[in-house]
């Protein structure tokens, strides 16, 4: 329980796919498929994490993350306790280290933790000897969204590499860019990004990512558009001038689509600005794969959550040939 | 110093008359009437597709079947470090009131069998189920009993029984591999 391993493989904790090897990452993605299955059960609830007890740290708000791992670990059978920032000690100043010692202290297993500030996870993973998943730390990484938009586009395709795949909006400040920029090169897949210059990284070229400026032009190269959400607090910030002019140049919109030379498979992180990065006839018709990206997020997490629970997730592959 | 003795139990014929007998005894058992075959992973899956299929050619029944993988079940998960892969479990439709005949290959402990059973508790309340093995080496750990065996082997828990089926070995046998006493 207490062994401490480099973050290479996928040893004690999930922090990022950064350092996922892509073996790892199709490991994860293989475990998800049967756990898609347990969910169209009867009886939706396997005994794998029966006694284990995880707790749901969320310093930031969240909604279908923290619903969407609180599925997956109820249907694997474990205990959890949901902690939000709002109404705990967190407001009466007890610091990241201090909350997770307490958590210790009542013999916790896991952690799953969203954090505002960037390596809050990986800080957290340093200092206690439970798992931690990161389900969102600053602009760093959300690994688990990363798989989901991975398995939802191999669902789609049959396969992730030479694949074209562009990520719109506001990619600057998305740690779900990141995770999949990572994610989807790691499996083989070309990332291009596109957005108005003042949310694209300077330095994004460095990451082997090609930039687009129009979205007419990433839609005829890609085969898929995850559309990230655009924070509306952004533009009182000034990264953008208004969000009708953000929906008009860069919004992605069925006219738009409907001039591309194949059938744009569309992702979207949610929750959706309905009229401003996306328009509702795409977000509700039929190249539209969020839902699916909803239901998968359930089963990728059982994924995640069973192999750490195993301790060396790299070696899933080798333990399966020593079945009695 | 040790040495394997590997003796061939069954050949290609031998497992394809046992299945055969098989079959006709899952027939005489309580006919095809909401009959489902469910295989166990691996080589269950492949030994319930030809029962289903022996019982399409011979008697013209048309039995459905699906696949279990146990894993998520098995009650040393906790104890054996990396978690393995898990296969594909696929039930077809609805199993309440049916006739379950849980196929594997090798039953050994019976702990797979008792996976197997909580498994299929979660899939809804069949009519009845029960166990077909193509071998019993006995060595059971749990009070499980197959209702249907192709051949019976006295093994030592040192032993290897080791079953091929084609569609995963090209080849369809049973051999026993003995572990070699010191000598």
């Amino acid at each position: 329980m207490n062994d401490r391993r480099p973050d290479s493989g996928l040893g004690k904790d999930l922090i990022g796919l950064e350092t996922l090897s892509g073996d790892t990452i199709r490991a994860i993605l293989d475990t998800a498929e049967p756990f898609k299955e347990i969910s169209e059960r009867a009886i939706k609830k396997v005994p794998v994490l029966r006694g284990k007890t995880i707790v749901n740290l969320f310093f930031e708000p969240s909604t279908r993350t923290r619903i969407s791992f609180e599925f997956a670990e109820k249907r694997l059978g474990a205990d959890t306790v949901n902690v939000a920032a709002s109404g705990s000690s967190v407001v009466k100043g007890e610091t990241l280290v201090d909350t997770a010692r307490n958590l210790e202290a009542m013999r916790i297993d896991m952690v799953v933790i969203r954090h505002g500030s960037s390596g809050a996870a990986q800080f957290l993973a340093d200092r206690i000897p439970s798992n931690v998943i990161n389900a969102g730390d600053g602009q760093h990484e959300h690994p688990t969204q990363g798989l989901l938009d991975l398995l939802t586009i191999r669902d789609s395709f049959g396969r992730i590499e030479g694949l074209k795949v562009c990520i719109v909006g506001d990619v600057v400040h998305s740690r779900v860019a990141r995770s999949n920029i990572f994610g989807l090169q790691k499996l083989g897949a070309e990332v291009a990004v596109c957005g108005p210059k003042s949310l694209i990284p300077a330095a994004i070229e460095d990451l082997g990512v090609q930039v687009f400026t129009h979205v007419e032009d990433a839609i005829q190269w890609a085969d898929a558009l995850n559309v990230l959400r655009l924070q509306l607090e952004r533009m009182n910030a000034g990264f953008i001038p208004s969000l009708r002019e953000y929906n008009r140049v860069y919004g992605v919109s069925q006219a738009r689509l409907d001039r591309a030379p194949v059938d744009t498979v569309i992702l979207h992180p949610g929750p959706m600005n309905r009229g401003v990065e996306i328009d509702s006839d795409v977000a509700d018709g039929p190249q539209s794969v969020i839902l699916p990206q909803v239901t998968n997020g359930v089963a990728v997490r059982m994924a995640v959550l069973y192999l750490l629970a195993g301790g060396a997730p790299e070696r899933a592959e080798e333990a399966k040939k020593g079945e009695a | 110093m040790t040495s394997e003795k590997a003796q061939q139990l069954l050949d290609a014929a031998g497992v394809d008359e046992t299945l055969h007998r098989l079959a006709s005894d899952i027939m005489a058992g309580g006919g095809g009437e909401g009959l489902l075959l469910v295989g166990i992973r691996r080589r269950g899956v492949q030994l319930a597709a030809r029962l289903a299929s022996i019982l399409r050619d011979t008697g013209g029944f048309d039995v459905p079947t699906g696949s279990l993988d146990i894993t998520l079940y098995r009650d040393d998960l906790h104890q054996i470090g990396p978690m393995p892969i898990i296969g594909m479990t696929e039930i077809p439709g609805d199993i309440d009131g049916d006739r379950v005949v849980i196929v594997d290959d090798v039953l050994f402990t019976g702990r797979t069998i008792r996976a197997a059973l909580q498994e299929l508790a979660d899939f809804g309340r069949p009519r009845k189920i029960e166990l077909c093995v193509l071998v019993d080496r006995g060595g059971r750990e749990l009070p499980i009993q197959a209702d249907y065996v192709g051949l019976t082997v006295d093994a030592s828990a040192r032993d290897l029984v080791e079953v091929r089926v084609p569609e995963l070995d090209d080849m369809s046998s049973v051999t026993l591999v003995s572990a070699a006493r010191e000598s």
